[in-house]
């Protein structure tokens, strides 16, 4: 079927879904939120390279634009934080 | 695969306001982590109250609406059938609106308990969940509004599909409307574990 990899990509999301919302009723303390965001940050990188086409994408460009998103918005959380925490 | 490159501006284009609204709710994260370190007994008190089974439903509707949404365009890109995209259009516009009515529901069930922003019982409660709640709002309608866009563009487009105006040439149209949807639910992949699995 010529539909079948974004199917495998669907089920990929499902199974990863039900893993984050069984993980979460156990009790992993302060851990927990890694392992949620962990599993959160391997489904949205599947999303953005086989739905959204950044594997087959040949711009350089276009390939890194995420990435650096990503970095921006670490630098402004962790910058935000340095303040916030040691006041 | 040629004539992938075809419409490369408009890709560019597209990913550039894509950029612009992973910052926009960028803001939002970065509020919530903030409140969430400050108050993170108050947020996990809170997050109890939300129905997890709502928005574990909502995550694999919208995970399902992005599988027909790639559809759609690989339907018309490399297959040539417009009548299947238009279908495949269709059931991602029918999951959108899925996804409304179980939001629907949920923010009911919030408004009958007293929980809204500025309401008397949530103003009660401990400044960390009254912050919990506002950003749920907030974030989750911010969130919900950018499905309402989305399946008003994913109309649009099967209305074009439908007259020949996007054809397998013609069809970088089609592709950002797909793109602009799958960063709608790459907002909510990140969404429903930060609200509904921290407690």
């Amino acid at each position: 079927m010529a539909y079948a990899r974004y199917v495998y990509i669907w089920v990929a999301l499902i199974v990863l879904t039900a893993i984050t919302v069984t993980t979460a009723s156990l009790n992993f303390g302060r851990a927990g939120i890694l392992v949620v965001l962990a599993i959160a940050a391997i489904k949205s990188t599947l999303v953005l390279l086989y739905f959204m086409h950044l594997s087959s994408e040949k711009r350089l460009l276009l390939k890194l634009l995420v990435p650096i998103a990503i970095c921006t918005l670490a630098i402004f959380i962790g910058l935000t934080f340095t303040d916030v925490m040691y006041r | 695969m040629e004539n992938r490159d075809h419409g490369v501006g408009a890709r560019v284009g597209m990913w550039l306001f894509l950029l612009s609204e992973i910052l926009l709710f960028g803001g939002l994260f970065l509020l919530y982590s903030v409140y969430r370190a400050k108050h993170p007994g108050d947020f996990h008190a809170a997050s109890t109250e939300l129905s997890r089974f709502d928005g574990t439903l909502n995550t694999a509707i919208l995970l399902t609406s992005s599988l027909t949404a790639v559809a759609a365009v690989f339907s018309l890109q490399e297959l040539n059938k417009p009548k299947r995209t238009i279908f495949f259009l269709g059931a991602t516009i029918a999951f959108g609106l899925a996804f409304l009515v179980v939001k629907a529901f949920e923010w009911t069930a919030k408004f009958e308990h007293g929980l809204y922003p500025n309401a008397a019982v949530l103003m009660k409660r401990p400044p960390g969940e009254i912050l919990y709640f506002g950003l749920y709002f907030t974030m989750t309608g911010l969130h919900a509004l950018h499905v309402i866009i989305g399946m008003t563009v994913l109309s649009v487009i099967l209305a074009f599909v439908a007259r020949g105006k996007a054809t397998q040439e013609r069809s970088a149209a089609l592709e950002n409307a797909g793109l602009y949807w799958h960063l709608v639910d790459v907002i909510w992949i990140f969404l429903f574990p930060l609200f509904y699995l921290i407690s």
